[in-house]
C-alpha cells in the first residue's frame, strides 16, 4: 500500500510565488500550491480560461515558477495533447503534462476535448477544480453548480437541475485512474497526483474547491465548509483504479465509523443554499443517507474478506 | 522528379518534404484526400511525425498551437465549416504568434449545405491576423507549402495556404516534386526563440491590461495594443519578406518569381480582370479570345491576400481604363471583398481621380456553380466595352432566379 504523505514528508520547496490574485480564503490557492509540489518542476500545465489564469497572474508578472501555457476555453485536453505530441517528436520525454481546468472548462465547455483525448489514450493528467460556477465571470450556474443554489443567472429560484458527475462520466471512458477530492484535504490531493502520475493514458482528477464569495461565506471558514462537505457524504473522496472504485481519507473515516453528519450543517453554511427548505434538505438527507448505508454495507463486505 | 496526382497530395508531398513533426486533422471534404495521405505518410514510416485523430477542427487548431508553442513544426487543413469551427483558434494562434501552416482546401460555407468549391471560408477569415495565399495550380499547391513554412517561421506568423476544393484538390495534374534534400537547405529545422521548457518557464498567452506594465525587475512590458500592432506591422513586414524568400525558392528550384500578384497580359492593357485562385487562369482563356478581337485585356491574379500587396496592385492596375473583380465570396450587403480591397488601394495611390479605373464587381461560382467559359467572355467583354459599365453596382453571372 502507498505511503501517505504528512505535512512532514510534504516537499518543502515552493512552486508558486509567494503573492497571488486570488480572492481570500480562496481554496484553489491551497490545490494549486500543494498540487504542483506533488507535480514537480519537470512539469508544463495548460490552462483554460478560468481563476486559475488570474491566479497565475496578469502580465508581465507570473505566480507560478512551471511553464503554463493559456489557451481558449474549450481547448485544455485537445492542446494538453499538442504539448505531448511536440515533446514526443522532440525526444523530450518524461515531462508531465497537466491540464488544470475549472468545472466550466471541464464539465461544459470543455468536456467534448477531453473526451476525445480520453478515448485517443493521450497520456496527460487532467485537473478539474471544481468551485461549483462560473466564479471568474461572477459566479452562474455551471454543470456542476449542485440543485438548489442560487447563482448570478439562477438569481430568484435557484439552479433547477442535479449536477453532472463529471467523474462518473470520465470514469465511463474506461481510463486507468480516476479520482475525487477536496481542497479541503490538501494531503489526499498530493497522494492522488503522485499516484495519477503512475497510470498511462488520460488521468482524472476532481477537485472541489470551497469558493467563499461564490458559495457565500466568511473566508476563513473555506476549510470548515469543505470538510462538512465530505463528512455529511454530499461529496467524496475517492480513487477509481482500473475501474476499482476505493473511498480514501475522510470518506473511508466516515464508513469505518458509519457515521455521517447531517447535511444541514452543510447547507446551512452557505448563503446559496438560502432557497433549500427544511423538506427540501430532509429529502437531500434520505437519498444521502440510502448511498451511504449502501456504502457501509459495502464496506463492511470487503473488510471481512480481507 | 515529375508526379501526375492531385491538388490534395502535392499539398501532403510538400507538407512532409517541410518535415512537419505534428499533424492534428478532422475529416471535411474536400481536404479529407491530403490528411488522409499524411496519415498513410506516418503510419507507413515515410514520414517522421505525430499524427493526432482529433475529434474537431477546433481541437486539430488547438493541438497545432500548443505543439508549436512547445516547439515542433506543426500542419493541420480543412475547410469550409471546419475552419469556421476554428475561428476562435485562428485568432489565438495568430495572436499567439504562432508560425503554423494550415492548407484551406476552398468550399463554400453553410447554410444550406454545399460542398462544392467558393471562397466564401477563407474570406470570412480574413481580418484574424494570418497570412493567406491562393495557389492557382498543383506545383503552386507544392511549392507554396514549403515556401509558407519558412515565411510563417521568419515572420512567427501563421499561414494559410488556399486552393479550390475538387477545382485543385481533386483533379490531377503534372508537378515536380522537390528534392528533399534541396528543400532541407532551404527550410531548416524549426528553432523558434521560446518554446514550452520546465527548465525555462514562462506563462504564455496571460491576461494583459490595457496599459503597459513594467515587470518585475522593471522594465517596461508590452500592453495587448502594442502587441497587436507589433502582429500589423510584422504583416505588412511579411510582403517583402515572401518576395525574399520567394526568389530563394526560384534560386533552388527554378520556380517562382510572382509571390504576391501574377500578371498576365496586364503590361499594355486597357481593362484588367483580377481574381483569386484557379479563376485566374481561367480568365486567361478569356482575355486572349479579347486580344483576338483587338481588345486589350489582361488578368491578375492576386496570390498574397493577406497582408494585402495593395502597392503593388496599384501599380499593376493604375494606367488601365477598368478592372473587373471576379469573385467566388462576398461581404454580404457590400460587394466582393477583393474588390473592396482593390478600391482601397487604388483610391490611396491615385489622388487623380481622372487616373483611377473604373472598378467592375461581379460575383460567381457560389457554392460550385459552374463558372463557364462563356459567360466569362461575356462579362468580360461587355465590361470592356460598355459605354457605362457602371462600376457601383455588383453584378452575379450565371443567376437563374
Amino acid at each position: 500500500m502507498q505511503v501517505k504523505t504528512t505535512i512532514l514528508t510534504l516537499p518543502e520547496e515552493e512552486l508558486v510565488h509567494p503573492g497571488n490574485r486570488a480572492c481570500s480564503g480562496c481554496t484553489l490557492g491551497i490545490a494549486y500550491r500543494i498540487g504542483l509540489k506533488a507535480l514537480g518542476k519537470n512539469t508544463i500545465l495548460v490552462v483554460p480560461p478560468s481563476c486559475l489564469t488570474v491566479l497565475q497572474g496578469l502580465y508581465p508578472i507570473a505566480a507560478t515558477k512551471l511553464p503554463s501555457l493559456n489557451v481558449t476555453f474549450a481547448s485544455t485536453a485537445a492542446a494538453a495533447t499538442g504539448v505531448l505530441a511536440a515533446l514526443k517528436t522532440l525526444g523530450k520525454e518524461g515531462i508531465n503534462v497537466v491540464g488544470w481546468a475549472g468545472d466550466g472548462g471541464t464539465s461544459d465547455i470543455g468536456l467534448q476535448s477531453l473526451s476525445g483525448a480520453c478515448e485517443r489514450g493521450d497520456n496527460f493528467l487532467f485537473i478539474c477544480y471544481d468551485n461549483e460556477g462560473y466564479m471568474n465571470t461572477g459566479v452562474q450556474r455551471s454543470g456542476t453548480t449542485p440543485q438548489g443554489a442560487l447563482t448570478a443567472n439562477t438569481p430568484i429560484k435557484g439552479k433547477l437541475q442535479p449536477r453532472k458527475d463529471v467523474a462518473a462520466i470520465l470514469a465511463a471512458h474506461n481510463i486507468e485512474y480516476v479520482a475525487s477530492t477536496s481542497a479541503a484535504y490538501p494531503l489526499d490531493l498530493y497522494d492522488k497526483i503522485k499516484k495519477a502520475l503512475t497510470f498511462k493514458g488520460v488521468k482524472y482528477i476532481h477537485i472541489q474547491i470551497p469558493c467563499p464569495p461564490g458559495w457565500g461565506f466568511e473566508p476563513r471558514c473555506a476549510i470548515k465548509v469543505g470538510k462538512l462537505a465530505v463528512e455529511t457524504g454530499l461529496s467524496e473522496l475517492y480513487e477509481i483504479e482500473k475501474g476499482q472504485l476505493r473511498h480514501t481519507g475522510a470518506s473511508r473515516k466516515l464508513m469505518e465509523k458509519r457515521k455521517l453528519l447531517p447535511v444541514s450543517e452543510y447547507f446551512r453554511s452557505q448563503r446559496r443554499f438560502a432557497l433549500l427548505s427544511k423538506q427540501d434538505i430532509e429529502e437531500i438527507q434520505e437519498n444521502i443517507t440510502r448511498r451511504w448505508e449502501g456504502y457501509f454495507d459495502l464496506f463492511d463486505d470487503i473488510e471481512s474478506s480481507e | 522528379m515529375q508526379m501526375i496526382e492531385s491538388g490534395n497530395v502535392a499539398a501532403a508531398i510538400g507538407v512532409k518534404l517541410s518535415k512537419a513533426k505534428v499533424i492534428a486533422a478532422y475529416p471535411i471534404t474536400p481536404q479529407t484526400p491530403l490528411t488522409e495521405k499524411l496519415s498513410e505518410f506516418i503510419e507507413s514510416g515515410e514520414m517522421e511525425a505525430e499524427y493526432v485523430p482529433v475529434e474537431s477542427e477546433h481541437s486539430a487548431l488547438a493541438i497545432c498551437i500548443a505543439a508549436t508553442s512547445a516547439g515542433a513544426r506543426s500542419f493541420t487543413a480543412t475547410s469550409a465549416n471546419g475552419l469556421l469551427y476554428m475561428h476562435e483558434q485562428i485568432q489565438w494562434a495568430a495572436g499567439a504568434r504562432l508560425p503554423l501552416v494550415m492548407c484551406v482546401v476552398n468550399r463554400g460555407v453553410g447554410a444550406p449545405w454545399t460542398v462544392w468549391n467558393d471562397h466564401q471560408d477563407s474570406i470570412s477569415q480574413r481580418d484574424t491576423g494570418w497570412i493567406q495565399i491562393h495557389a492557382n495550380d498543383h506545383q503552386q499547391i507544392i511549392d507554396t507549402v514549403i515556401k509558407s513554412f519558412a515565411l510563417a517561421e521568419e515572420m512567427m506568423i501563421p499561414v494559410m495556404v488556399c486552393y479550390d476544393g475538387y477545382l485543385l484538390s481533386h483533379t490531377y495534374m503534372p508537378f515536380d516534386v522537390p528534392e528533399s534534400s534541396l528543400v532541407d537547405a532551404f527550410l531548416p529545422p524549426f528553432n523558434p526563440p521560446y518554446s514550452l521548457d520546465p527548465s525555462r518557464p514562462a506563462n504564455l498567452n496571460t491576461v494583459t491590461l490595457p496599459d503597459v506594465r513594467p515587470d518585475v525587475r522593471g522594465d517596461m512590458a508590452l500592453a495587448y495594443m502594442e502587441i497587436r500592432y507589433l502582429l500589423h506591422k510584422d504583416m505588412l513586414d511579411a510582403i517583402p519578406a515572401l518576395s525574399k524568400i520567394d526568389e530563394r525558392y526560384q534560386s533552388v528550384f527554378g520556380r517562382g518569381g510572382n509571390p504576391l500578384i501574377e500578371p498576365y497580359l496586364c503590361e499594355d492593357a486597357d481593362y484588367i480582370a483580377v481574381s483569386l485562385g484557379s479563376l485566374s487562369y481561367h480568365l486567361r482563356d478569356v482575355v486572349d479570345d479579347l486580344r483576338n478581337e483587338g481588345i486589350k485585356a489582361g488578368v491578375l491574379s492576386v496570390h498574397l491576400y493577406r497582408p494585402f500587396p495593395a502597392q503593388a496592385v496599384a501599380e499593376a492596375l493604375c494606367g488601365c481604363k477598368g478592372v473587373v473583380v471576379f469573385e467566388k465570396a462576398l461581404s454580404y450587403g457590400y460587394q466582393g471583398t477583393l474588390s473592396s480591397d482593390i478600391k482601397s488601394a487604388l483610391y490611396n495611390s491615385t489622388r487623380d481621380r481622372r487616373e483611377r479605373p473604373f472598378v467592375l464587381n461581379y460575383i460567381l461560382g457560389l457554392g460550385g456553380r459552374e463558372i463557364a467559359t462563356r459567360d466569362l467572355y461575356d462579362a468580360l467583354r461587355f465590361s470592356c466595352t460598355a459605354d457605362d459599365p457602371c462600376n457601383e453596382e455588383t453584378r452575379w453571372i450565371g443567376l437563374k432566379l
